[in-house]
């Protein structure tokens, strides 16, 4: 295929992903819109008046960086992982396969679609949060930035759980035993120099510390770790997920005889 | 100078990983504008060839040439010549049926005005326009198979591959489709068909192989395959009561109820004698009928002679 030709392949796989998720948006964008704005009013405004300020800002103002990235990670993730799947599950998968697009197009045309969902869902929580307090951003760069690398990265996870998944079941068990807990964990709803020494060290392990608090420095300005260090986290494991990605695709596991 | 074929197949061999060989180093070749019939028993591994030439299956060994390209070296160009209609329908039932052409179209690099124009073309050809907004399940199952045909030519391959494209329709439908078949045969598209209807391949292939337990154990022409039979079975519809006991010269005569007589006629005989008998004995041949497809007899006897 020639450019032009990869280039329409590519907007043709976008195309159908937007169409996907927006055909059912009270499934898919919905959601993230009412379970922020519960995660608004209760943390921020009810729990949150009591806790007072957190790294020099209000409680509510110090969580909503973590509830959008919250959204973003989950929505980018979950956006890859059912519509691969679901390809899969009905065998038009098989579309793509037979066609001469190649690998790496498929891939980007379902990690973008996923990185637009994220998108699109971080937009309408973003709105939702203005609703609850004042928003400013310390750094547009590090919030597009950080925004963009967490949101592919995540959207090669899931695709890396489609592949594997043999049922629906199995596309639900990452994010409800391992993405959730590393979220909550992740320094969402607190300040790291809350936790004591040796729990503050091994949170320096999961991988949402780097991406919520990056974000954090991009929308307030403060940080719990360093940002070069987080965007150097987010950077490599994007690009072992991708190898992967494309590892699998062209290997043809589980998707060829 | 020669054509080269539209499908060259040499020495494939599958041996999937639970060590079943479905393909033992089959060697086959299709020319261009052709209509050539892969015949079979169940897991006899027409779909492992199928899958094999589109992508879906990984070889174990040989080549398969696409007009002349190498699945091997540009696996993406062969692609582009072939259009394949699956066995199992796998399109996403909740998209628009006019959406599935259009996105398939986008899978090959085709502009979107053009899709557009041939999408709207072959719904209209395949009865399925008043059908183009409505999601793909809501189909009925004839419909939904010439969705399938629709989407594979939506490129416009060199060389289509019809799995079974017949399964489960209706037999005025089935009609329909082979003339659809015959006519973009006719434009010079290849084509390739596995089916269970022996009646089906007989009605439309010049040419033939049959598979058996992943080995090629015929590939001729149609008409060469018929003329080897040795026997055939007609069926006699007379005007009178027949007797109990009804016979001729040199053949085998069945009578299967009051009016029905069933005469076997070997390869050499001729029918006129039969007539002639029946005549004599005061018996008049209202009409007459195959007993089976000649083709499924030929089938049967080759496929049980490698079963052995």
């Amino acid at each position: 295929m020639n450019w032009t030709e990869q280039y329409i392949a590519f907007m043709t796989i976008l195309r159908k992903e937007i169409r996907r998720y927006t055909r059912i948006w009270t499934q898919t964008l919905l959601p993230s819109a009412i379970t922020m704005s519960l995660y608004f009013v209760i943390f921020g405004t009810l729990v949150g008046s009591r806790i007072g300020e957190m790294g020099g800002f209000t409680y509510m103002q110090f969580v909503v960086p973590g509830l959008i990235m919250m959204a973003i990670v989950t929505n980018s993730y979950s956006n890859v992982v059912s519509s691969f799947f679901g390809s899969k599950f009905n065998n038009s998968i098989e579309e793509l396969l037979v066609s001469p697009t190649p690998n790496y197009i498929i891939l980007w045309g379902y990690i973008i679609g996923g990185v637009t969902r994220g998108l699109a869902v971080a937009v309408i929580v973003t709105c939702v949060a203005l609703f609850f307090t004042h928003l400013s951003i310390h750094s547009f760069p590090v919030v597009i930035g950080i925004v963009t690398m967490t949101s592919v990265l995540f959207a090669l996870a899931g695709f890396i759980n489609a592949v594997f998944a043999n049922s629906f079941d199995d596309i639900s068990i990452v994010p409800t035993f391992v993405l959730t807990p590393l979220i909550y964990l992740g320094g969402v709803f607190y300040s790291l120099d809350l936790l004591p020494e040796f729990w503050r060290n091994v949170s320096q392990l999961n991988p949402l510390v780097y991406v919520v608090n990056a974000f954090r420095y991009g929308v307030l300005g403060v940080s719990d770790v360093s940002i070069e260090f987080a965007f150097g986290m987010i950077a490599f494991f994007t690009i072992i997920a991708y190898a992967y990605c494309m590892y699998l695709l062209n290997s043809g596991t589980r998707l060829r005889q | 100078m020669s054509m080269v074929p539209a499908l060259e197949i040499e020495n494939l061999s599958k041996t999937y990983p639970n060590e079943f060989q479905a393909l033992k180093g089959i060697s086959m070749s299709v020319q261009q504008g052709d209509f050539f019939a892969l015949l079979g028993p169940n897991g006899a591994g027409k779909s492992t060839t199928i899958g094999i030439i589109c992508s879906l299956v990984a070889k174990t060994g040989g080549a398969v040439r696409v007009h002349g390209v190498d699945i091997d070296i540009d696996f993406a160009l062969a692609k582009k010549y072939i259009g394949i209609v699956p066995q199992e329908f796998n399109f996403n039932v909740f998209e628009k049926t006019r959406d599935i052409l259009l996105t398939q179209a986008g899978y090959y690099g085709i502009p979107r005005h053009l899709a557009e124009e041939r999408a709207d073309a072959y719904l209209k050809k395949l009865g399925l326009w008043e059908k183009r907004d409505v999601p793909s399940r809501m189909l009925s199952g004839g419909m939904k198979r010439r969705l399938m045909i629709a989407r594979a030519l939506i490129h416009e391959p060199k060389l289509l591959i019809l799995d079974e494209p017949t399964a489960g329709v209706d037999i005025e439908m089935r009609r329909s489709m082979w003339d659809f078949l015959k006519e973009i045969n006719g434009k010079g598209t290849t084509i390739i068909l596995t089916t269970h209807y022996l009646e089906e391949a007989e009605a439309l292939c010049r040419n033939i192989a049959i598979i058996n337990h992943g080995e090629i154990v015929e590939n001729s022409s149609m008409k060469n395959l018929i003329r080897r039979l040795h026997k055939e079975v007609f069926i006699l519809d007379c005007a009178q009561d027949l007797p109990d006991e009804v016979s001729v010269e040199d053949f085998t005569v069945r009578r299967t109820d009051a009016h029905t007589l069933e005469v076997e006629v070997e390869k050499g005989q001729h029918l006129n004698k039969v007539f002639e008998a029946l005549s004599d004995q005061g018996i008049t041949v209202q009409s007459m009928r195959n007993r089976a497809n000649r083709l499924e007899e030929m089938f049967v006897n080759l496929v049980e002679g490698t079963a052995a």
